[in-house]
């Protein structure tokens, strides 16, 4: 029997072998999640300081790659709040570089996006990046790097510190990489559409090959609340995070390693759940043995008294940045938004917001136009598996007066500090009960409204006909009875025409 | 019959005058709501089943007390009352011109006017409003049905129709028959030698009685129904019965919808409940009877389901409550069988005018 032989490899390497994972699963794919990575990295960015985003994107053809391909340079320059100098090269060169003991609402999927964009494009064109950055201080700073996929280091291939002259702060990211643009094409300006439509606070450009230019243009300065740091909720733990957890505590009994490391348990909620699980309220957590912290595990799940997550954690959008954003990107005839009140599944916050806009520029595709967002990024895949798919398409639309014929557009947004996304894709989201009802209960309310809508445009439209009907008729009526009655002149029949236009008449009358 | 010509062609000439004053009123009374801001609106007797009764007095199937009103106020009427404002207007015309039309006619009209109907039905239907509200029925309007009926016998008419006026016609002169039509419908009848009134189902055997000289032997003005008669026939016959005195005898085939045809000149139909004059009350149905089929030993045929069912129905329809059309459809429903009037050939061609008719006449004779 041959002998297994275990070899450890960088996470740079894990990543480079398995780049699936993070959405580089092809050329035109590719581009696309290289873009978009970059793209939420400078919006975090900037929305950090609550700078009201300015990103500019430039993607230029280079050269041939292969009979289907292309070597394409992407350039991202954003006004965030910039990288201190000594962090850029781990930053952009090492793959998991810093840590996330706290949980609080991210775009990010794996928080390596921007180093895994960086990382293909050197897989595919051997060529190093650069990064230029400055946080508004006296300095820019300019790096020319490459990946050492091996050791998962930066190599750090030129270095230049320029003068701020004119105070500049934020990034750019300039490097070259492979895809297939024309395939991509539709999905990014579907991303750039549906971006601009949850940042309307975002000044978004983008240059494509052929030299398009693509502006979306901020309407409004209001920026949603940043989202809070919050310590983990004792439902949503599991045995590696405790595991973790235990390893970097600094308390040395049980009761203080509670309070200090959970979201809402106080002091009395640890002393009554250390009842609750007969665990002394006196024992040093680093003490636990794996058994012990299976056990605590499944005794915080099961102790139903901790008091829900709050949501200060989240970052909605607001109704009032979704109705600005939808507005200024479908201009449609009538829209209503909606905020859920905050939820949770096991143990993760979450907020549901959604939308549904009828009109205006929404073309009729013969099925509702649904856009997916999770914190605040379009999920462009695999929308028949997401859970608001499957709730939109379970609904009586009948109900509100909507078939899937009218130009009718669904917005649906859900925030948490896990989004249950179902594969590791993550471009849909799982179908959980808890998000399904929030889901569900927010488009029955929005559903309400358009229906509203729908009737007014329909007793708009009644009324209409009906004046028509009566001022087709009555002449008729009145100049066959002039000559039925063998009378000179027909009868006076405004003063009737006049009373239907003002009042309407009675729908019924036997 | 002299003596009450003249006072018959004032009732003819009041008549139309009466039809034209109705239309006319009407008209004036649409003209003066709207003049006066009012949405128009007509009122008539409801047509619908539950307002239809039979009534035993006057022996026809009549509307009862529940009305509905026709309102230019409401958008589901405002249509069809436009629709029923130009047929009164159409027939306005027609009668004042004298001129003649047909239902299909009405149809084809009202698209001069942009008053497209959707379809033969509802402009039908239109004209039935129209008898409602007035109370006449098509024929005093000038409308005609397609289907003609025919008659012959020594009967002298008058036509009243424009550039005939005054012309006479003996009913005997053209051996088919004379077509029940518009002229003939509207003509004064000035003389007749006749006692009585046959009316027949099918046209062989009319034109066999005519042959063999019925008219002649039995004093007869023969009339063939050609099937359930038309309504223009019915009130032919009627007048024939008012005006003339004569009773009527109706001979049918021996099946459900043979005694059907003779019940209809007789009691009128469900149909035409909003109208009057249509029927005779004392027109006696003289055969074939079912109790004919056995008396007689008639070829027959089987009754088959729908025949049976047509008996059930009749059964139990108020017109046939009397003794002997009850005894004739126990006698049908006994034997399962039927007959036609053609059968009695079987006993030669001559039998059915020679036996069979007198004795039924005889049978059935009205005081």
């Amino acid at each position: 029997m041959a002998q297994a032989t275990f070899e450890e490899i960088s996470a740079a390497d894990f990543f480079y072998r398995n780049r699936d994972i993070a959405g580089f699963t092809n050329p035109s794919r590719a581009i696309f999640v290289a873009i978009r990575e970059l793209v939420e990295n400078s919006l975090d960015a900037a929305e950090t300081s609550k700078i009201p985003p300015d990103i500019y994107v430039r993607l230029s053809y280079e050269s041939e790659a292969s009979k289907e391909t292309q070597i394409y340079k992407l350039r991202v320059e954003d006004n965030g709040i910039g990288i201190p100098p000594r962090h850029i090269p781990s930053a952009f060169g090492q793959v998991l570089f810093g840590s996330k003991y706290k949980l609080k609402q991210q775009r990010g999927t794996f928080g390596l996006g921007g180093k895994m964009a960086l990382l293909y494009g050197q897989i595919t064109t051997h060529q190093p990046a650069y990064v230029i950055s400055s946080t508004g201080m006296a300095k820019i700073y300019l790096y020319k790097l490459m990946i050492d996929i091996q050791r998962n280091r930066p190599i750090i291939l030129d270095r230049k510190v320029l003068i701020n002259k004119e105070n500049w702060r934020g990034t750019v990211v300039e490097f070259t990489l492979e895809g297939d643009y024309l395939r991509s094409m539709p999905k990014i300006l579907d991303y750039f559409k549906q971006t601009a439509m949850v940042n309307p606070y975002a000044n978004l450009t983008f240059v494509d090959p052929k030299g398009r230019l693509y502006k979306f243009v901020r309407v409004t300065k209001d920026m949603p609340a940043p989202p809070k740091e919050t310590l983990p909720h004792p439902y949503g733990v599991d045995v590696e995070l405790l595991q973790r957890l235990i390893q970097i505590t600094e308390y040395k009994t049980m009761l203080e390693f509670l309070r200090h490391h959970f979201h809402r348990v106080g002091d009395i909620t640890a002393r009554k759940f250390l009842e609750f699980s007969d665990i002394s309220p006196s024992k040093n957590p680093k003490k636990l043995s794996h058994e012990e912290i299976v056990r605590l595990m499944h005794m915080l799940k099961r102790y139903k008294d901790f008091l829900p997550p709050d949501a200060s954690c989240l970052s909605p959008l607001s109704e009032e940045l979704l109705t600005a954003g939808i507005n200024k990107e479908l201009k449609p005839e009538f829209l209503s938004v909606h905020q859920r009140k905050p939820s949770t599944y096991a143990g993760h916050p979450f907020i549901v917001e959604v939308g549904i806009a009828y009109g205006g520029e929404i073309p009729k595709t013969g099925n509702f136009i649904v856009y997916r967002f999770a914190n605040r990024i379009p999920l462009l895949y695999d929308e028949a598996n997401d859970v608001s798919v499957r709730v939109i398409n379970a609904m009586n639309w009948r109900r509100y007066k909507v078939t899937p014929e009218m130009p009718v557009a669904v917005l649906v947004h859900i925030c948490s500090t896990k989004v249950p996304y179902k594969t590791v894709g993550k471009e849909f989201i799982a179908d959980r009960p808890e998000i399904r009802k929030e889901i569900a209960n927010g488009l029955r309310e929005v559903a309400r409204q358009l229906q509203h809508f729908m009737s007014r445009i329909e007793h708009v439209d009644r009324d209409r006909k009906r004046l028509g009907i009566f001022s087709k008729y009555l002449p008729r009526i009145a100049e066959f009875s002039t000559t039925l009655a063998g009378k000179e002149k027909p009868p006076d029949i405004e003063k009737l025409l006049k009373s239907v236009q003002k009042y309407g008449v009675d729908e019924e009358e036997a | 019959m002299e003596s009450t010509k003249k006072k018959r062609r004032t009732n003819i000439m009041e008549r139309r005058k009466e039809v034209l004053e109705s239309l006319r009123t009407m008209g004036g009374t649409v003209y003066d709501q709207l003049d006066k801001g009012f949405f128009p609106s007509v009122e008539m007797p409801s047509r619908s089943t539950e307002n239809i009764t039979y009534d035993p007095n006057v022996r026809q199937f009549i509307l009862g007390d529940k009305r509905v009103r026709r309102s230019a106020r409401n958008i589901r009427h405002v249509k069809p009352f436009t629709q029923l404002v130009w047929a009164a207007m159409f027939s306005n015309e027609l009668s004042s011109q004298r001129k003649t039309s047909t239902l299909r006619d009405v149809y084809y009209s009202a698209q001069a006017y942009e008053m497209t109907f959707t379809d033969q039905q509802e402009s039908n239907n239109i004209i039935t409003d129209l008898e409602t509200v007035l109370g006449f029925s098509r024929e005093d309007f000038n409308i005609f049905p397609e289907e003609r009926s025919a008659v012959f016998g020594d009967l002298t008419i008058e036509y009243t129709v424009p550039g005939y006026e005054g012309k006479t016609l003996n009913l005997t002169s053209h051996p088919d028959g004379v077509l029940i039509g518009p002229a003939v419908t509207t003509s004064e009848f000035v003389k007749t030698t006749a006692d009585k009134v046959i009316a027949i189902e099918k046209g062989g055997l009319f034109t066999r009685f005519i042959e063999e000289n019925v008219h002649k032997k039995y004093n007869a003005v023969l009339v063939l129904t050609a099937g359930q008669a038309p309504r223009a026939t019915r009130h032919f016959i009627r007048r024939l019965n008012e005006e003339l005195k004569l009773p009527v005898y109706i001979f049918t085939d021996g099946d459900p919808w043979g005694m059907h045809i003779a019940m209809v000149i007789i009691s009128g139909s469900a149909n035409a409940a909003h109208l009057r004059e249509l029927n005779t009350p004392d027109a006696k149905w003289s055969g074939v009877w079912a109790t004919d089929i056995v008396d007689y030993k008639l070829p027959t045929d089987p009754l088959d389901e729908v025949d049976i069912k047509r008996l059930y129905e009749l059964q139990r329809d108020p017109r046939y409550k009397d003794a002997l059309w009850q005894r004739e459809i126990k006698t049908f429903m006994k034997h399962k069988r039927k007959a036609e009037q053609e059968a009695f050939s079987r006993y030669g061609l001559t039998y059915i005018v020679d036996k069979y008719l007198p004795a039924k006449l005889e049978e059935t004779k009205q005081k």
